[in-house]
């Protein structure tokens, strides 16, 4: 954020005017609130219908139908949730640690949405295109469990305890698995940079990651779902274990905050294995010119937000499906599977990739 | 280093795994069980005391109220007990009628131990796929007695009345349209038993949905094989009936070994399992569901084609015909006296039994010739499979007991009585 | 940096907004107590126990160190080349070789 342009890179022209009687500073200041707004309010939205999606489509799956009395169809059900939790009383307990207790569903929150400012959507629009970007992005996702360990802590009660316990050896198994998965991408695309890694993909659908880094794609998305705690790892919830785990104390607003940071982190995490392994906002048509050529309909088969949109979108319906398919592990298990299967996979695979990089004629696959 | 304690915690009653009522003190080692101490009474209701009080018919309905999902089981060994002490047996078409009803109660049970324990384990769809079946099934009790769950349709000497004629059909309403509702009527243009046929041809496939969701899932098999596995002596030593002992290895099923009602007749295998694990218990009850669904296709087939009277002839013990009683004046004494009086059996001490879905359900009875037992004591099965858990839980984990309550199959209302 | 401001204010914002629309705080000692399904706590949730995978934490930090140091070698891989490459081949195999032993040793099991 060094100059006015920068600044003002992707947002519509009109803005530039409003703005011009304002100190330098100032304009930098307000036009990036003003994409913080725009970054941040379709992500909210997201994770709000993310939560009716999921209800509806979960529902489908068990043959019922989900919310359809608050509005159309139940389409005002996110709504009326989120009026229903913000005019909740929020307990505290007793013997709770009352700081701890306040800040934990924040320190899951603001991570979560925090992480965004390094994501780019297209070409250029991204907030911060800061070089270290998926540094930042691993940092702030690994903070995150700070949130549900100091929750777990601060309520005082045991159930909430063993919620934390869990949390903390969920993250101590798959952080690794998913560094390692990254390793191999920063070995193909040369750069830490979202936006490089994903340029990086253009030229269709063979071009993308997925398919030479096919077993770190597996193991990422994967320990994704288990870092955002979502079935089959929800241990630290646990439901029919330890009840709620973590957030067992937590209630209205307070417990809202845990909600939200969930489904923004499987948001992040749908977004993140697009952009790492699926090509962002490339499209799979990318380098057939005759077909982007068409008159309109080149436009959809073109490069375009369209194409990130619907990725994202299946991989939180994959998120959906495996909550409706899959029983719990146990806890244990989840740290052998992290552990014993996943770790040696990475590792096994970045071994493979370099030596095809630097003694094998395929090592053009690879970059 | 400081010295490492184990760690109490109450589990239940207030808890989604706590099937009910469950209250356990757990001692944990990290989250290694050291200890399952189960506490019970939580929701006694002195059934037996109850009983005692009462004439020999107004019973019938607490024993619906005893293991709340294999309702018309209890009915059935309590029904046998009173017969066996007036020394009557129901005729035969109210014999196959009972054994049907056990079957189909048996499904119900198995369908709610499937669906609670998939969703203890962590499958939550298991649960609704296990309740679509299950709505069928209970619209069949309703159409023989009126109530979905507590039917009170087994009576001394027989059953209420015979199978209706037509099943109740859905009406459009302003949530289902004409087309929707003649499209879930279709398969109750028939009779009851046209609607079970139905039932029995669809249902295999769902058993195949249900083993598809989850016999050769991996976190499945995971999170049951060699869970509290039992031997098959400790299994007999520890008094395990049902599908618990069967898992064990242990082929013993009253059904086939002491013959009641009409099973002599039936044609059916008894599932056994090999390893004594909660995998086994699983595998033999699905097992079951598909020989139950056997067993109630003979009986349909049965009944469709012998007609005759449900109930005894013997007055002093059923009621008379509605029409009867409004001409006949014995008709109307005999009525009467039933339904204020009751009977008198006379003195004498029986025990019947009945492979009730989760085991042995028992019914010990003393008369002394009034018209109410004097003593009643009721064998609950699952009252000594929750007793084991302690034993079986020992050294697994936390989320290990939640799958061991649930391959036990706990219902606290026959546990607790 | 606006960002994660921004972020914090809508964590904050949302709380402050909860804390206030919500229903006033009506306190008692039950509903305050911990959770523990309707019965009294037998003892302090907050107590020494076995937590059991401290081994696999030691582990946890050296393999998180390691992908520090994997990210930048990553990024450089294409103009350090074959001998950067075997380099890390070399610094690898140490630390697997440990992962191996510790794996034997059955650290990485749960007894």
């Amino acid at each position: 954020m060094t100059d006015v342009t920068t600044a003002l890179a992707w947002l519509p022209d009109f803005i530039e005017p409003l703005l011009t009687w304002l100190p330098i500073w100032a304009q930098i200041l307000v036009s990036s609130l003003l994409k913080i707004v725009l970054i941040l309010v379709p992500v909210l939205l997201g994770v709000m219908y993310l939560t009716f999606a999921e209800r509806k489509i979960i529902g489908y799956m068990q043959v019922r139908v989900g919310p359809n009395r608050v509005g159309p169809r139940g389409w005002l059900q996110p709504i009326a949730d989120t009026l229903k939790f913000l005019t909740k009383e929020v307990i505290l307990p007793t013997n709770a640690n009352v700081y701890l207790f306040i800040i934990a569903p924040m320190l899951s929150l603001v991570p979560a949405l925090a992480a965004w400012a390094v994501v780019p959507f297209l070409d250029g629009w991204v907030l911060a295109d800061i070089d270290a970007s998926l540094l930042y992005i691993l940092a702030l996702t690994s903070i995150g469990v700070y949130g549900i360990l100091v929750a777990g802590w601060a309520s005082n009660s045991k159930y909430a305890f063993l919620g934390a316990m869990r949390a903390g050896a969920q993250v101590v198994a798959y952080e690794i698995a998913m560094g390692f998965a990254l390793v191999g991408v920063l070995m193909a695309a040369g750069s830490l940079n979202l936006r490089e890694i994903v340029l990086h993909q253009s030229g269709g659908l063979f071009q993308w990651y997925w398919l030479p880094l096919f077993p770190l794609f597996v193991v990422y998305f994967i320990s994704g779902v288990a870092e955002t705690n979502r079935a089959p790892f929800d241990v630290a919830e646990g439901e029919s274990e330890i009840v709620a785990g973590f957030h067992v104390e937590y209630s209205g607003i307070a417990f809202a905050l845990f909600f939200l940071a969930e489904y923004a982190n499987m948001i992040l995490i749908s977004t993140l294995t697009s952009l790492l392994f699926l090509g962002g906002w490339l499209s799979p048509f990318d380098g057939l010119d005759w077909l982007t050529e068409l008159p309109v309909i080149g436009l959809l088969f073109g490069n375009g937000l369209h194409w990130l949109l619907i990725k994202i979108s299946l991989f939180l319906l994959f998120f959906l499906w495996f909550r409706a398919t899959f029983p719990r592990y146990r806890y244990d298990q989840i740290m052998r599977l992290g552990w014993k299967v996943f770790i040696p996979v990475t590792l096994v695979w970045i071994l493979v990739m370099g030596f095809a990089m630097f003694y094998t004629p395929f090592g053009h696959w690879f970059h | 280093m400081a010295e490492i304690r184990n760690y109490t915690m109450n589990f239940g009653p207030q808890h989604p795994a706590a099937h009910g009522v469950l209250r356990l003190v757990l001692e944990l080692d990290g989250e290694i069980i050291e200890r399952a101490d189960p506490h019970i009474g939580l929701l006694h209701r002195g059934t037996e005391k109850l009983a005692e009080t009462k004439p020999y018919n107004q019973s019938i309905g607490y024993m619906d109220r005893l293991d709340y999902v294999s309702m018309m089981c209890s009915e059935h060994a309590y029904v046998r007990a009173v017969e066996k002490l007036l020394g009557i047996e129901a005729p035969e078409r109210a014999q196959y009628i009972r054994t049907m009803f056990d079957e189909i109660t048996r499904i119900l049970n198995h369908l709610l131990w499937i669906g609670a324990h998939a969703l203890d384990v962590g499958a939550m769809t298991m649960f609704l796929y296990a309740f679509r079946e299950r709505e069928d099934l209970m619209d069949a009790y309703e159409a023989v007695s009126g109530a979905r769950l507590h039917a009170t349709y087994y009576r001394v000497g027989g059953v209420m009345l015979d199978l209706p004629d037509s099943m109740p059909k859905y009406k459009p309403s302003k949530w289902h349209s004409e087309k929707d509702v003649r499209r879930m009527n279709q398969n109750r243009e028939g009779d009851l038993l046209d609607f079970l046929e139905d039932f029995t041809n669809r249902f295999p496939g769902h058993v195949d949905d249900y083993e598809t969701l989850l016999t050769d899932n991996r976190i499945w098999k995971q999170r049951l094989v060699d869970i509290g596995v039992v031997s098959p002596e400790r299994a007999i030593e520890l008094g395990f009936t049902g599908p618990m002992l069967r898992g064990s290895g242990v082929e013993w099923d009253l059904r086939r070994k002491q013959p009641y009602a009409a099973y002599d007749k039936m044609d059916f295998q008894i599932p056994v399992g090999v390893n004594g694990d909660s995998y086994d218990r699983y595998l033999v009850r699905m097992a079951e569901m598909r020989q139950s669904n056997e067993i109630i296709r003979q009986c349909i087939d049965w009944l469709r084609v012998n007609k005759g009277p449900v109930k005894v002839d013997n007055h002093k013990v059923t009621a008379p015909s509605r029409s009867d009683m409004k001409e006949n004046m014995e008709s109307m004494i005999h009525h009467f006296k039933l339904f204020t009086e009751g009977y008198c059996t006379p003195r004498g001490e029986v025990y019947s039994a009945v492979e009730a879905p989760k085991g042995e359900f028992g019914v010990y009875m003393i008369s002394d010739g009034a018209n109410k037992p004097y003593r009643v004591k009721l064998r609950a099965p699952g009252f000594a499979h929750l007793a084991a858990l302690d034993e079986m839980s020992r050294g697994h984990m936390l989320a290990d007991v939640v799958a061991i309550i649930g391959t036990q199959d706990i219902v606290f209302g026959e546990i607790d009585r | 940096m606006i960002f994660i401001a921004v972020a914090v204010a809508i964590g904050v914002g949302a709380f402050i907004a909860g804390w206030y629309l919500g229903q006033p705080s009506r306190p008692d000692a039950d509903k305050n107590s911990p959770y523990e399904c309707g019965f009294e706590a037998f003892e302090d949730a907050r107590m020494k126990f076995d937590v059991r995978y401290y081994l696999v934490a030691i582990l946890f930090i050296l393999f998180d160190l390691e992908i520090a140091f994997l990210f930048p070698w990553g990024v450089v891989l294409e103009k350090i080349g074959r001998f950067g490459f075997l380099a890390m081949v070399v610094f690898l195999t140490i630390l697997v070789v440990g992962f191996v032993y510790e794996w034997a040793k059955g650290a990485l099991d749960w007894e």
